[in-house]
């Protein structure tokens, strides 16, 4: 035996291999019969997200249908992973908009700084999860994808409202 | 003397009559009934083979309170179909250094001999039809008994064989636990049915099934007549089909996967197919040796009826009694975990065999008591005696010596002082070295 192998002393007279065998087995059929199955049939039933839940991205859009997003360059200054590509440019009126706007779900921690950050309230993570590709690169949402997406966004942890009642 | 000890000897003889062949018309009848037979056991065996890989990993499933497989067709019932396509589609990998022709010739080995064991297994009444009689078995040879211990000890040949030419430090071992295993258990095994033999007084199948049908119900089966040694059968059956709690030669947790490690696709199917395959023949010997065979209980009508529909009546019973084990197989498996090395030995040699060895004397000695006062098998006073007779071993085996001494803990093996030593070190270790201490 190995040395420092904890040994678990046990009167010898109360060690019975045959009746712990059929307490055991007593179990595993009760388990048989009367099951507590939790599982969630994927496809067809969801988990239900928390309203906090960080997932794909979702641009919002003005009454007039163009991003909310000013291209102030915040998000792509406090993304930790460095996912956001962003060229700013302005229009005839000297309104800023995106030129590019890039985000890399494969690259993206999901922290949800951006949404903190954004002062026009554009970008924001969504309660979203189901996002597989074939390829790398269709990880990379730009803007038109990012406007496109329909899921409910997230609602951030507010200090005054800890428990988000 | 002798032949009042062997009651049963003549009348087995004639209750087990070989397949007719006086003149061509019966010979016909047989070629014809056989290879009918063989096709349809062999097509349910294997079938059924099949999807009990499906209720293994639904019991599974079940015991563990989740669903199991319930993708492939309505409430999964075609998953075994799914993983057969998948396994045929499979890349067979092949390692460089394994001996090929071995390596492609061990899940043969270890296949065939599940099936060749089926083949003598009395599954139903026999049928006295217009034709001659049809025994419902394959092969009704009058030594089947020893065909079967004969024919199982080759499965060990594929696992050893499959461990050794996968030239794989892992499976070599497993292939090494597996012949020891299996060798030890096949002992105690054959042991243990030596009272089902001397109760019988014959050795085929048919026989033995035919003396546990002609008695009075409960008494006759050889279950209540042999109590300890269908427990030692039960323990062995576990050990000789490499099941939990007796899987060492798989032992994911420390063998990868043991002997199959190295092995793909169909060819690591036919080993899983291989497992179900003795699964199914050790429930079969189970319940021809100790249950009665295709023996329907509480009914008489079936023993001697000699129809069609007795036939299938009592094949049916059969199965359902080879279900029986089987759920029980599985049950075990989700159960219990595996043993130590040590306590699979001394479980095999240290306590089985000796009681096995013990058993047959106390058997023996009453059988041969019995039949001095004048007490043949088949009567009350002998069955009765009997079953009291294995009370008495239950009792002993079970509440008295089962005290840490059947599996025997980890601490039994060291003396005391030893212990203490042990203990001393390991604290001085972490003590000199703080780096080590660990939980």
């Amino acid at each position: 035996m190995a040395i420092g192998v904890k040994v678990l002393e046990r009167p010898i007279e109360q060690t019975s291999y045959v009746r712990a065998t059929l307490s055991g087995m007593a179990l595993t059929l009760k388990h048989l019969f009367a099951r507590d199955t939790v599982t969630i049939q994927y496809p067809e039933e969801k988990w239900s997200l928390s309203p906090r839940w960080r997932g794909t991205h979702r641009m919002l859009t003005t009454e007039d249908g163009k991003a909310k997003c000013v291209a102030c360059g915040l998000c792509p200054t406090v993304c930790p992973a460095n996912c956001i590509k962003l060229v700013p440019g302005e229009d005839e009126k000297g309104n800023r908009y995106p030129l590019l706007f890039e985000i890399d779900e494969f690259r993206c921690i999901f922290c949800g700084y951006c949404q903190e950050v954004c002062p026009e309230e554009a970008i924001h993570v969504g309660r979203h999860y189901e996002n597989s590709e074939y390829s790398r690169e269709g990880f990379v949402y730009d803007l038109e994808r990012l406007m496109a997406q329909t899921h409910p966004v997230c609602e951030m942890w507010d200090p005054a409202d800890p428990k988000g009642e | 003397m002798i032949e009042s000890s062997f009651p049963l000897l003549q009348a087995g003889l004639q209750v087990q009559p070989l397949a007719v062949v006086e003149g061509p018309e019966h010979f016909k009848a047989w070629l014809v009934a056989t290879i009918v037979k063989m096709l349809i056991l062999f097509t349910i065996y294997l079938v059924g083979v099949a999807l009990l890989t499906l209720a293994e990993r639904k019991i599974a499933g079940w015991i563990q309170d989740r669903l199991g497989p319930n993708r492939v067709g309505p409430g999964g019932i075609a998953q075994p179909l799914a993983d057969g396509l998948k396994n045929i589609m499979k890349e067979e990998t092949y390692p460089g250094a394994a001996y090929k022709p071995l390596f492609i010739l061990a899940p043969a080995f270890s296949f065939i001999p599940a099936l060749m064991t089926m083949a003598v297994i009395p599954f139903g009444a026999p049928w006295y039809s217009r034709w001659g009689v049809i025994d419902m078995s394959i092969a009704p040879i009058p030594i089947g008994f020893l065909y079967i211990l004969a024919i199982s000890s080759l499965g060990v040949y594929g696992i050893v064989i499959a461990g050794w030419s996968s030239n794989n430090k892992y499976a070599l071992l497993g292939g090494l636990r597996s012949s020891a295993q299996m060798i030890s258990y096949e002992i105690a095994m054959g042991m243990a049915t030596i009272p089902v033999l001397l109760l019988s007084g014959n050795v085929s199948l048919s026989a033995i099934v035919a003396q546990q049908t002609s008695g009075q119900w409960p008494l006759a089966w050889n279950f209540f007549g042999c109590t300890i040694a269908f427990f030692i059968f039960f323990v062995s059956a576990f050990a000789e089909t490499n099941r939990l709690p007796f899987d060492l030669p798989e032992a994911e947790s420390e063998l990868i996967a043991g002997y199959h490690s190295e092995y793909s696709a169909m060819k690591f199917s036919m080993f899983f197919i291989a497992e179900y395959a003795n699964m199914v023949t050790a429930s079969a010997l189970m319940a021809t040796l100790f249950f009665g065979g295709w023996d329907i209980p509480f009914t008489l009508w079936d023993n001697n009826a000699h129809s069609l529909v007795a036939s299938l009546a009592t094949a049916f019973f059969f199965f359902v009694k080879i279900l029986t084990f089987v759920f029980i197989f599985m049950w075990v498996r989700w159960t219990l975990p595996r043993f130590r090395y040590d306590q699979l030995m001394s479980l095999g040699w240290k306590f089985m065999l000796p009681l096995a060895l013990t058993y047959i004397v106390a058997m023996a000695g009453t059988i041969v008591g019995l039949n001095f006062a004048g007490y043949a098998r088949g009567s009350w006073v002998f069955g009765l005696a009997l079953l009291a007779l294995n009370i008495l071993f239950v009792v002993v085996v079970f509440l008295i010596i089962d005290r840490g001494r059947i599996i025997s803990p980890a601490y039994s093996r060291l003396d005391r002082r030893n212990l203490e030593k042990l203990r001393q070190a390991a604290l001085d270790r972490t003590r000199f070295h703080p780096a080590e201490a660990g939980d």
